[in-house]
């Protein structure tokens, strides 16, 4: 049994270590938001939290997690509704397939809670990490404009 | 599931007759009028609504979501119609059992074959749930008022859509001539959010990859690195002795691992992988599949005749030629299907496009008869035409026939994705036009080279694991899909009146690599080439651009729609690397003007392009947000093809294997802005709108930036490397 925090709860996971976390969250903790992808760490969509920063859960092993803290798309609900990032994406039905969408959701979290007020050029290089193959790309930003400003800061129009 | 009646799989209602296939044939003999879309197929109303006594209202579609919106905007057609909230319906979409067989979800088809059936069965329902309420309250029906599932009558007399249910038989023939109602309140042209994204935004299960059945196994198909390869034979026992491993699966040359868990799977694909592979066959004797596919042996087949008198004297001729390379569809997510064998009988989830001629070539590749199999949609990640969905569900149907009753769930590797997909085909066009003395089109000729645009499985032989099995099945046929929809073809006789103009497509039917569906088809290609060659043409004629094309167009609708596009834009007073383009898809869907504003970097050959504008005319439009958004995906999809994508290959195998071997448009190259109006046309037709934008703007780029830096670019794609050698050249 490995011990694992994810969206503040502790879960006793019964994986081999060397187990991608993405599978121990999918299978094992039945939650869907991060997907396969690549398995190369190339497209993002399997992207969550460890403590603060955005990784590629398809490339850490579930023995590297240690006692850090894992944050899904499914933690950022609360009580008040399902987060300022996916209420925008809503707003904005910043989404086709949106395979790509939960990724993309928990890199943008990254950079907001990071910097609540980046510029357009620095939105834009954060995200490059992330695929989306649909083209949904202007309603991504559109969406992620929105959180920031939802959140209490914003993102600086005409920087680009 | 055979023998199941839609009465025991739906549970009660107020109306359910058993969907008999034997009718049909019948009844379409006996009738006379030609019913609207695929209701011309189904014409019992049954096949597409029915009423139940607690009110609720089921809706039935053959059609797939795909990412596209289809379940929203069906809904609201059916809501709107039957004057009830979009909550009401519940929308059943493509399933063997439950659904109409509407072939497949391809070609911007949904709305004009399934929209337009449902819109025409909903107006049949309405009638006769407003004829019963008549009738019980013993009144005409014109004082009859549907609102929110409830029938009124004079006198404040109400009646529940659930208690008129019995009163209505909908296991009859649709009416051709209902006309659709006229007042109230429409739920059609509203921006009805869509049913499918509060799921994707927030971690809910969505996607076939996120079903967990009772007792599923997880399982991988072990392959070579790409088509065209197989791999050499494997140490079967030493991985059968992996921990977690429930089973190997071989069958020929196919080869399938079953495991507890996800990871026991790959691990053991991986360790079989150390095999080693081989090519099938000889080696490709080049790897520029334009090239190539333009050496192959052709059948000639004419596209567009339009004689005319020949050009004058002194006429101007010019000519030029286009290529594309191959490209490959990048689904996000690698294809995953969901197969269970219980009681000799196969189940599958899959996300084809086509679960009908899915389940007809999976009962083939296995033996079995086809009642005994049933396929059932679960959307996937975006596919953008025929990616590995069907393929998956042979190789997971094969796999789950080891372990009967167990579900086991495959999904292929990102590797196997960009390694086995089958391709949309390089290609070439060659245009030659002359010039009058007033600088119009005096003649016009249009030859396009290309593959097939349709491998989709209608035989075990179109599925990959068909051609592994023992004994294999021979490869399935390539054939040129006929006009006016077309393959390699499509597209390729413009919009545009002129005369003395002809096309011919060379169709090659011998394939050097896989290929099938790509979005668009040919229809990219062939409207990046044409509108291409109108801004040359206008050029030479010293003409402005769109006005050269509205000088050559009589298409009222098309003329609207270019000059509603240019103007957004501010056409007139453009700045420089302005470009445009417009066609109507197929010639009889959507139309879709565009124009587009770049900046290059003239040291590094980088683009930028700052703002795209175009304006689409899908006819009536059901949900205009989902129609931009449709529009908005279709351009930045098609500039990553037009500047970034290109298949590479080496003699032996296909050498884009991930996102670094091929790469697509990233966040930091998308334009600034992109912004699509919609030229709504309530009453007429709806006329498909996923595909319209892949040709306009990768023309719109070429234009644009042949405006910007004076120089005429016409092989794809405009990588940087390209841009800077036409700088220096």
């Amino acid at each position: 049994m490995i011990a694992l925090n994810v969206n503040g709860q502790s879960h006793d996971v019964d994986a081999e270590p060397d187990t991608p976390l993405l599978y121990v969250l999918r299978n094992d903790l039945a939650l869907n938001g991060a997907k396969y992808g690549c398995g190369l760490g190339q497209c993002g969509s399997c992207t969550v939290l460890i403590d603060d920063r955005p990784v590629f859960s398809c490339l850490v092993p579930l023995a590297a997690v240690g006692a850090r803290k894992v944050r899904t798309i499914e933690g950022l609900a609360d009580k008040d509704g399902p987060g300022a990032l996916p209420a925008a994406f809503e707003a904005e039905q910043a989404a086709q397939c949106g395979y790509c969408i939960a990724g993309m959701i928990m890199r943008a979290q990254a950079l907001l809670e990071r910097n609540p007020k980046p510029t357009e050029a620095e939105l834009r290089r954060h995200m490059a990490t992330n695929l989306c193959r649909c083209g949904t790309h202007m309603r991504i930003l559109a969406a992620v404009r929105r959180a920031a400003k939802a959140m209490g800061g914003g993102v600086a129009e005409d920087t680009l | 599931m055979s023998g199941l009646t839609r009465r025991s799989l739906l549970g009660q209602g107020g109306i359910v007759v058993a969907f008999t296939l034997a009718g049909r044939a019948e009844a379409k003999a006996r009738r006379r009028d030609r019913l609207p879309g695929h209701l011309e197929t189904y014409p019992e109303l049954e096949s597409w609504i029915r009423v139940g006594d607690d009110g609720r209202i089921t809706v039935f579609t053959g059609k797939a979501e795909l990412g596209q919106g289809l379940k929203t905007a069906l809904i609201q057609i059916a809501a709107d119609e039957l004057c009830v909230a979009p909550s009401a319906i519940q929308l059943i979409t493509a399933d063997t059992t439950l659904t109409p067989d509407e072939g497949v979800t391809a070609g911007s088809h949904s709305m004009q074959d399934s929209g337009t059936a449902i819109l025409n069965a909903a107006a049949n329902v309405r009638q006769l749930l407003t004829e019963a309420a008549a009738w019980r309250l013993v009144t005409s029906s014109d004082q009859i008022v549907l609102a929110d599932g409830v029938a009124s009558g004079p006198g404040g007399l109400r009646l529940s859509y659930g208690e008129l249910a019995a009163s209505i038989p909908l296991d009859v023939e649709a009416k051709a001539d209902v006309p659709r109602r006229d007042k109230g309140r429409r739920l059609i042209g509203e921006d009805l959010p869509r049913v499918d994204i509060p799921a994707k935004v927030s971690g809910g299960a969505a996607y076939i990859q996120d079903m967990r059945l009772p007792g599923m196994l997880h399982a991988r198909v072990v392959r070579g690195p790409s088509d065209g390869t197989r791999l050499k034979p494997a140490d079967i026992e030493a991985a059968r002795r992996l921990p977690g491993i429930e089973t190997i699966v071989q069958n020929g040359s196919f080869l399938a691992v079953v495991a507890k868990s996800e990871w026991a799977a790959i691990k053991a694909m991986r360790g079989l992988q150390a095999a080693g592979w081989e090519r099938i066959g000889p080696s490709m004797l080049s790897t520029d599949l334009a090239k190539t596919v333009r050496g192959l042996p052709v059948e000639d087949v004419p596209i567009f005749d339009n004689p005319g008198p020949p050009a004058p004297a002194g006429a101007r001729a010019f000519e030029a030629t286009y290529t594309r390379p191959c490209l490959m569809h990048g689904s996000i997510g690698p294809s995953c299907a969901i197969a269970q064998w219980l009681n000799g009988n196969l189940t599958v989830w899959t996300h084809s496009q086509g679960v009908g001629p899915l389940r007809k070539s999976l009962a083939q590749l296995l033996r079995v008869p086809i009642d005994k199999v049933r396929c059932i949609h679960v959307e996937g990640s975006g596919c953008y035409g025929h990616n590995g969905a069907d393929d998956v569900a042979a190789d997971a149907a094969l796999a789950a026939q080891a372990v009967p009753a167990r579900p086991v769930r495959l999904q292929w590797m990102r590797e196997q994705e960009h390694g086995f997909e089958p391709l949309g085909s390089a290609m070439t066009v060659e245009l030659k036009a002359q010039l009058d003395g007033d600088g119009k089109i005096a003649q016009w000729k249009h030859e396009v080279w290309s593959n097939g645009h349709n491998g989709r499985p209608t035989t075990a032989s179109g599925l990959l694991a068909g051609l592994e099995v023992a004994p294999p099945f021979p490869p399935q046929r390539s054939r040129p899909i006929p006009m006016p929809e077309g393959g390699g073809h499509r597209n390729a006789n413009p919009l545009y009146a002129l005369p003395n103009a002809s096309g011919v497509f060379h169709f090659a039917e011998q394939r050097p690599v896989r290929v099938s569906a790509l979005r668009s088809l040919g229809a990219q290609m062939n409207v990046f080439a044409i509108e291409s060659f109108m801004d040359e043409l206008a050029s030479a004629a010293k003409a402005d651009p769109v006005a050269y094309r509205l000088a050559h167009l009589q298409d009222e609708r098309a003329r609207h729609c270019i000059q509603n596009a240019a103007d957004a834009f501010g056409w007139s007073k453009r700045k420089k690397g302005s470009g445009f383009a417009f066609a109507r898809y197929k010639n009889l869907a959507a139309y879709c003007a565009l124009a587009m504003e770049v900046a290059i970097d003239r040291a590094s050959g980088g683009l930028e392009v700052r703002r795209v504008v175009a304006a689409v005319d899908s006819g009536e439009a059901i949900n205009p947000n989902g129609i931009r958004n449709q529009i908005e995906g279709a351009i930045v999809q098609s500039l990553s093809w037009t500047t970034t994508e290109a298949v590479t290959f080496a003699p032996t195998h296909r050498t884009s294997f991930d996102w670094s071997t091929y790469p697509i448009l990233r966040f930091p190259a998308v334009p600034r802005s992109i912004d699509v109006h919609v030229i709504d046309r309530p009453g007429e037709p709806f006329l498909g709108t996923g595909e319209a934008g892949q040709g306009p703007a990768s023309a719109a780029l070429a234009n644009a930036i042949a405006d910007a830096i004076g120089v005429r670019l016409r092989d794809l794609p405009f990588t940087p490397q390209r841009l800077k050698a036409a700088l220096e050249a």
